[in-house]
């Protein structure tokens, strides 16, 4: 079973649903789209996140209502360096997509989406402490599985495999 | 008040530890506190081979090694565009329900204990040791069995398998019974469960909770069924949702997969397709031990995969499957090197562990030990 070539163009892919949805509500808000392995994956501007999080939910054809997974990837040394992604799924349609957030290794910021969804809670708390993305809005942004007290973000592509020792 | 509760305490299952601010008996803010046993999976993916990952996600949920072994595989084979053979893939799915029964056996047992109901987890651990050494028979390891390779399994199933699992099969019903028959109608286990720890549908899926937790507050939803993967669309099982949503309606939901499980199992016993075990991808899939020794394409293609491991075509891929517990994904990032770029396990525990304080506040100190029960933690998935 050979692979098929990834499609990012958004011309192709704009009337899927979420896609379209986004365009129409913002068209700023869409960065730029791919269609790989049978996988959506939605490029989100940093500031539109939250709202288009709560307009793919609440839409009746899309019906996102269910925030599967929420984690983040360091693309170090490049620029920008993290992408926060979201896998969405939708209950009623039986159908996922990914959104992604790129953000800058300098000050990387984006909204929570803990209003949207209160069980990103934990998931964002996770990305805070092992990749040092901030999530304004959070209501308790604190390390969730390293101790207190630890120096740097394990998970970045800058940090040992074996630790500082 | 402040109660600290943990991170030894027998009914935590593990380590977790929870704060509880009491008014009395009464709780009025829960906060669980995790973390104890974090290892550092997610980074030291990133420095193996790709099959040198598999036996790591045995050890993130031991009670469910297999469909994480599974859900780990599916996903680089979904990166490699692998095709995997019919019997491999029944396979997979027996072994899964297996892994199922196990899982759920624990749960209940260990669920039943913290209520009270001693003899339960007597007698579900009985059942829970033949399936072990099930698991033993097909892989040499009753916990950690890392059995499912990328493109396939291991090893064929040993010859007396398939009548073992046959024979397991055939009493394992009654012994659903027996347990029903202990708990189910039980005054006592319906006053600790019944009405204890409510959470509605909404609740459930704004605090992304998963699996049996959210079927037991009415929400219709199996990935089995909806989004099947490793050939599940071919087999014919109910999902028992139940809408009280509370610790009651848990419990009869996963007691109810227990049963639709087993049924699962002699749907792949009946129809088990012949034919090979592994896909006939070279690069990939390590040959067998009687061709290493006569021909040198699999002598090589053997020190290869061993010394440099094989590049996965760059792209990312999140696969979910319904574990025990929930929906458990992987997220696998590859960059077309022999080496992850990035492993995330989306943890169906850490999800459904929000939902506690949503269950508890309001309530009785002595329902939290209820509700702990009713999520089916471990501790091991929600700290990786």
């Amino acid at each position: 079973m050979p692979l098929a070539p990834a499609i990012s163009d958004l011309e192709q892919l704009k009337g899927h649903p979420a896609v379209a949805k986004l365009l129409a509500w913002n068209p700023g808000s869409v960065t730029g789209v791919k269609f790989d392995r049978d996988e959506m994956t939605i490029y989100v501007d940093r500031s539109s996140v939250r709202e288009a999080c709560a307009l793919l939910r609440d839409d009746a054809e899309c019906a996102f209502n269910f925030l599967s997974d929420l984690t983040c990837v360091d693309w170090f040394p490049a620029e920008p360096r993290f992408e926060v992604v979201y896998h969405l799924l939708s209950i009623p349609k039986k159908e996922r997509v990914r959104l992604k957030v790129k953000l800058d290794g300098a000050s990387p910021v984006v909204d929570s989406v803990t209003p949207v969804w209160p069980g990103a809670n934990y998931f964002e708390r996770e990305v805070f402490d092992l990749f040092g993305i901030r999530f304004s809005g959070h209501p308790y942004l604190r390390r969730l599985l390293m101790p207190e007290d630890w120096e740097g973000h394990p998970l970045r592509k800058d940090y040992p495999v074996e630790g500082y020792r | 008040m402040i109660l600290n509760m943990g991170p030894q305490h027998p009914s935590t299952h593990g380590v977790l530890r929870v704060l509880l601010e009491i008014d009395g008996e009464t709780v009025v803010r829960l906060m669980p506190d995790i973390g104890y046993l974090h290892t550092g999976i997610e980074k030291t993916c990133e420095a193996k081979f790709y099959q040198q990952v598999v036996p790591l996600t045995d050890r993130i949920d031991y009670l469910c090694p297999m469909t994480n072994n599974l859900c780990y595989v599916l996903a680089v084979e979904k990166l490699l565009g692998l095709e995997i053979p019919p019997k491999a893939q029944w396979v997979r799915v027996l072994m899964n329900e297996l892994t199922r029964i196990n899982s759920h056996l624990v749960w209940l047992g260990t669920h039943a204990l913290d209520i009270g109901a001693m003899t339960v987890f007597l007698y579900c651990f009985r059942e829970r040791e033949e399936i072990l050494r099930l698991f033993e028979a097909v892989s040499g390891q009753r916990m950690m069995t890392s059995y499912f390779r990328i493109g396939g399994l291991a090893l064929e199933p040993p010859l007396d398998f398939f009548d073992r699992v046959r024979t397991f099969a055939g009493y394992f019903p009654d012994r659903v019974d027996e347990y029903e028959n202990l708990l189910t109608g039980n005054p006592i286990w319906m006053m600790r469960t019944k009405g204890v720890a409510r959470m509605t549908a909404e609740d459930a899926i704004g605090l992304c909770a998963s699996g049996p937790t959210l079927r037991g507050s009415g929400v219709d939803i199996d990935l089995r069924r909806d989004m099947p993967y490793s050939s599940y669309e071919k087999f014919k099982f109910n999902v028992p949702v139940r809408q009280e949503g509370d610790v009651f309606a848990r419990y009869l939901c996963r007691v109810a997969e227990l049963r639709e499980s087993i049924g699962i199992v002699r749907q792949a016993l009946d129809g088990m397709p012949e034919g090979p075990v592994k896909a006939n991808a070279p690069g990939i899939v390590l040959p067998d031990r009687e061709k290493m020794k006569t021909q040198m394409e699999a002598l090589i293609y053997h020190f290869k995969i061993i010394t440099e491991g094989f590049a996965v075509p760059a792209g990312e891929v999140y696969q979910a499957v319904e574990s025990p517990r929930g929906e458990m994904g992987y997220y696998v990032v590859s960059d077309g090197t022999a080496k992850p770029y990035r492993v995330h396990m989306r943890a169906a525990c850490l999800a459904n562990l929000q939902t506690l304080p949503k269950m508890c506040e309001g309530g009785l100190i002595a329902d939290v030990v209820a509700a702990i029960g009713s999520i089916d933690i471990v501790l091991g998935e929600i700290d990786r």
